[in-house]
Parts: C-alpha cells; structure tokens; sequence
C-alpha cells in the first residue's frame, strides 16, 4: 500500500495517543471494531459539562496504517469542538484530508463510528449523574 | 485527567532518524518468497542467448539453432541432475502457475476414464487450488484435506482418503507462507502403494531442501526460475517417464514442442538461466542451507528473546531454513510494515489483502484471525548478511514496541481483560 504524505505523517507522528479514566463523569469512552478486517479503534474524549466542549481527546488504535491514521486525525478534529459539532464529522471527510484509497474507505468509517461511540458513552453517563447538563445540552 | 502512554514524541526512534550500521544498504529485501534476485552468474550464463546466440532451439538445419537447442539441453540435464530425474523428464513451461495447471488439467483429462478424484490440501497455492476448483466444474471430485497445527497434513488422513477413484494426489514439498515442508516421501511411497499419481509442487523447496524423484516417489512436480536466484517466466515441469509412465493432455497446442506437451518456441536464455541456477543450487545447496538456517535462527533468537507473546506459525522442525513466519500479538501486520518500511518483508493481515481476508494458510493452522492479522513472514535468502539479520531484528522488535503502546488490544491484555470476551459497537 502506498499511502499519502499525511497518512505517514500519522503514523510517524500519531497525535494524542494514549487513555484517560474510563470512570471520569467527563470522559466518553468509545471501543468499536472492525467487521471487514478485525480492527479495533479506542477514541475517548473529555468533554467540560458546562460547556458541551471537548477539551480533550485521546485514542489507541489496532489497525493498518489508513486507521491508525484516521483515528490520530479525528481526535485532532474533535478537540475545541462541541460534542454535537462533532457529532457531524463525516468519514468521507477523513478520506479526503487522508488521501485514502478505496479499500480504506472502512478505516475511516471506523474512526467515525469511534467518535459517535464515545459521544453516546459520555451522554449516556451525563443522563445517569447529571441529568441536568444532560437537558441544557439538548 | 488521568493520562498514561502519552507521550510528547512517541516516535523519537523511527526509520527516518535511525543510524544505519556501515556495510548495510536500504532497503534491505527479505521477501524471497515472493521471488529471489537473480544471481549474477545466471545472468552472465542468460546474456549470450538474447543477441549472439538467438535462434530458435526447433531450427535444426543451421548453427543457431544448434546453438540455442545446446542450452536448452544442457538447462534440461542440470534441473534433472538436481532431482535425480533424466532430462528427457523435464517440460518447459513458463512457469509454476503454469507448471500446476498443466500437470493437474493435464493427468485429470488423461486418466479420466480410470476415476475423477483429486487429493490436494488446503494450504496449497492458489495454482493448484484454483486449478482443482476448476475441475470441480467439470465433474471431478476433489478432496482439500485439513493440515494439523503444525501446517502438516496427516498421512492416515490421507490414507483414508484415497479411494478407487482417486487419479491424483497434489501436495506441496515447501509451503511459501510458513516454509514447512511436508512429509514427500511418505506421500510419495503411499500414493505408489494404492496407484496413484503424486504431483508435487516443488517451486519454493527445489534448490533449498534435497528433492530426489524417486527417493520420494515424486510422479510429476513443479518448478519455476525466480524462486531460485534464476529469471521469471521460465519454468519447468518434471514428468516421470518409467514405473510408472506418466501421460498428459497439453494445455497449449501447437507445434508440438516439448513432446508435445507443450507447443510454443522456447524461452532459451530464461531457460539457460533456469539450468544455470539449478547448477548453482546442487552444487551450493549443503552449505547454503546451513548458512540460511544460522541466519534464521538468529533473527528469531534476535526477536523472541526481546518481545513477549510473540507465536511462530507452522512446524519449526519441518521447515525450509530461509523461513520464519511470526505473529506479534496485538500489532497488526499492515502497520508493522509500514514501521520497518525500510525492510521488505509481508504479512499475513487482512488490511494487507485485497479481499480484507487474513491468510487462509494460516486459518487452516487453526491460528485465530487476530494473530494470522499480525503475522509477519521472512523470507531470507542468498544475498542476506548478518548484518542484516541484526539490522531486521532491532527494527522489528523497535515497531513492535511502539505499536503495542499504540495498541487497545495490548493495553486490555494488561489490564487483564478477556479479548475473546468483548463485544464490539460499530
Ligand atoms: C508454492 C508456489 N507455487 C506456485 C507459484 C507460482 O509460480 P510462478 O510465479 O512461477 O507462476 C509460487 C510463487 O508465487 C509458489 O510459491
Ligand atoms: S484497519 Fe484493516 S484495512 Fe484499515
């Protein structure tokens, strides 16, 4: 496979690598793998509940190249952003900035679906402690 | 905020910023799987066949003719020496793909009317199974026995799987995954007992391991050049002429070359190299492999005494000594590349394949997909130093480590969670 000037430079240089506290009430945790090759992405984000802000991102990623590289790349998008803001980031999106061939079109779907998992986690655990921030966020 | 593996620079150490030890050129090619360089010898032997000496081997009625049918007998004699066969048994083909096409198509049509069954295994190359698979659209039977763990198939499964319809028995000698070698004799003298033709395709063990045709009661076995420091698109294919004869049904017709087997003008200087190297190869072969298998054991010596969970795939025992296939748990293989890019090698991993499927080969070894998704296969050859071994090793084990600080999979392993036990969204 040869990939663009920017998916080497991912993989180099991967941004944000590494994991926050799963049990933080801030942070979302999202674990997705895979089905067309066995890759498992773990994207986690720490979102400030007064803002709706996500002032951190951090991911770990099992995958090619294109994926790892997808991954690095959405936790840099991610960061400043709102989670909702985020919440619009399209793998067609990734693609472009990447290069990515057609065959690693399903890397940056990954990459997607491990932003929406860890959103839906951090929500998830936003209902469960603080209803309110829940409610002001919608 | 609790942070671990963060760190500002993980990558201080990768290819670009690494000091390369004098006497080592990158990239460094340990691919020979795949296919060897040439020798340079084979290519002096070739040279004189493109210009001074280009007729064509079937003019019989004037020198240059004479001259090419000279190499190409003196090629045929070299290969038969190699295998203990007579050149009257040797085929030119243009390769092995070609060489497994003709001798399965080829003893299936010609002994058809005596049965339709095929014995092959599911850890052939893809000519030999796409071969049967094609024969299984017309009418032939074809059985693909399991292998065990260790890559080998099972003599008894075997025995049992002959039955009176049985024409053919098809078994690689060396695998080009994980180079492990069959038992060939113990096939061969097993098919010779219950009447059956043993084809074997030979292409990655001639030249490396010591193949006797009838030491192993080999029946018809396949041969290509660039497997063997020779050239590619020239081939061979060896075709037993007593006790028993074997017949064919060519797959080209034409104007009868080759005893008819193989119509087509030949490829003379491909084949003065192909003869060339199988010369080499006899003569080289004993310290070579014992070259081979000391490089190889200190590449693995190198890698396993560094990493933890690190699985060898196949049988270390029965295996070619240019051949190490390993699996680095938690790594997938694609990214693994990418971190030694400086090294050819290639890998067993899904994202490394078009069709996103992990090595059948290494499925049918019962190895799950995560590790046949982190494999890795060496394949050292002729031109390898130690040096390089040395080089590989620290570079290997380097990008391992990085990528496992990258890796969920790892960091969930430490955390003790049961892989096996998680169910992925997405
Ligand atoms: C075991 C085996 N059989 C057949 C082939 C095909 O050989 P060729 O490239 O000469 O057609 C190869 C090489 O790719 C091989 O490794
Ligand atoms: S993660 Fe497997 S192909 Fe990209």
């Amino acid at each position: 496979m040869s990939y663009s000037d920017k998916v080497i430079d991912h993989y180099n240089n991967p941004r944000n690598v590494g994991s926050m506290d799963k049990k933080d009430a801030d942070v979302g945790t999202g674990l997705v793998g895979a089905p067309e090759c066995g890759d498992v992405m773990k994207l986690q984000i720490k979102v400030n509940p007064q803002t709706n802000i996500i002032e951190d991102a951090k991911f770990k990623t099992f995958g090619c190249g294109s994926a790892i590289a997808s991954s690095s790349l959405a936790t840099e998008w991610v960061k400043g952003k709102t989670v909702d803001q985020a919440l619009e980031i399209k793998n067609t999106e990734i693609v472009k900035e990447l290069a990515l061939p057609p065959v690693k079109i399903h890397c940056s779907v990954l990459a997607e679906d491990a932003i929406r998992a860890a959103i839906g986690d951090w929500k998830k655990k936003q209902e469960a402690t603080k209803p309110a921030a829940v409610q002001a966020a919608q | 905020m609790s942070t671990n593996g963060n760190k500002a620079n993980p990558t201080s150490h990768h290819a670009q910023q690494r000091a390369v030890p004098s006497g080592i050129k990158l990239p460094i090619y340990m691919d020979n799987h795949a296919t060897t360089p040439m020798d340079p010898r084979v290519l002096e032997e070739m040279l004189p066949y493109f210009m001074e000496k280009f007729g064509n081997a079937a003019s019989r009625n004037h020198p240059f003719g004479w001259a090419a049918e000279e190499a190409v007998e003196l090629s045929r004699e070299r290969i038969a020496k190699l295998i203990g066969a007579t050149s009257k048994e040797i085929i030119f083909t243009s390769g092995a793909t070609e060489s497994d096409n003709l001798a399965i198509k080829g003893v299936a049509e010609m002994y058809r009317e005596k049965g339709n069954h095929i014995i092959t295994a599911v850890t052939e190359h893809k000519a030999v199974l796409d071969t049967c698979k094609h024969l299984e659209k017309f009418g032939f039977r074809v059985t693909y026995l399991p292998v065990q763990k260790d890559g080998l198939v099972d003599l008894d499964d075997l025995k049992r799987t002959i039955d009176d319809k049985t024409i053919l028995v098809t078994i690689m000698a060396a695998n080009n995954e994980i180079g492990v070698l069959q038992p060939i004799a113990e096939i061969g003298k097993l098919c010779r007992e219950r009447g059956v033709i043993f084809h074997t395709d030979a292409v990655q063990a001639i030249g490396k391991v010591p193949v006797d045709v009838n030491k192993m009661n080999i029946d018809v076995a396949s041969i290509t050049g660039h497997k063997l420091y020779g050239p590619k698109g020239a081939g061979a294919l060896y075709v037993r002429r007593k006790n028993p004869r074997v017949q064919l049904v060519p797959l080209i017709d034409g104007g009868g070359h080759e005893r008819g087997m193989r119509s087509g003008t030949l490829n003379v200087p491909g084949i003065a190299g192909l003869g060339k190297a199988c010369a080499i190869a006899q003569e080289e072969m004993p310290q070579e492999s014992y070259k081979m298998a000391g490089l190889r054991n200190r590449l693995k010596d190198s890698i396993m005494s560094r990493l933890d969970e690190v699985y060898i795939n196949g049988s270390m025992e029965h295996r070619l000594p240019g051949n190490l296939n390993i699996s680095f748990a938690y790594v997938e293989g694609e990214s693994l590349l990418m971190g030694i890019n400086d090294i050819a090698v290639s890998s067993g991993s899904a994202c490394t394949s078009a069709t996103l499927e992990p090595s059948y080969v290494l499925k049918a070894l019962g190895t799950g997909d995560d590790l046949a998704h982190s494999s890795i296969r060496f394949g050292i050859g002729r031109f390898n130093t130690e040096a390089e071994i040395d080089y590989v090793g620290d570079r290997v084990v380097e990008t391992v480590l990085r990528l496992r600080e990258l890796s969920p999979l790892y960091e969930m392993a430490k955390e003790g969670v049961d892989l096996k036990s998680v169910k992925w969204a997405g």
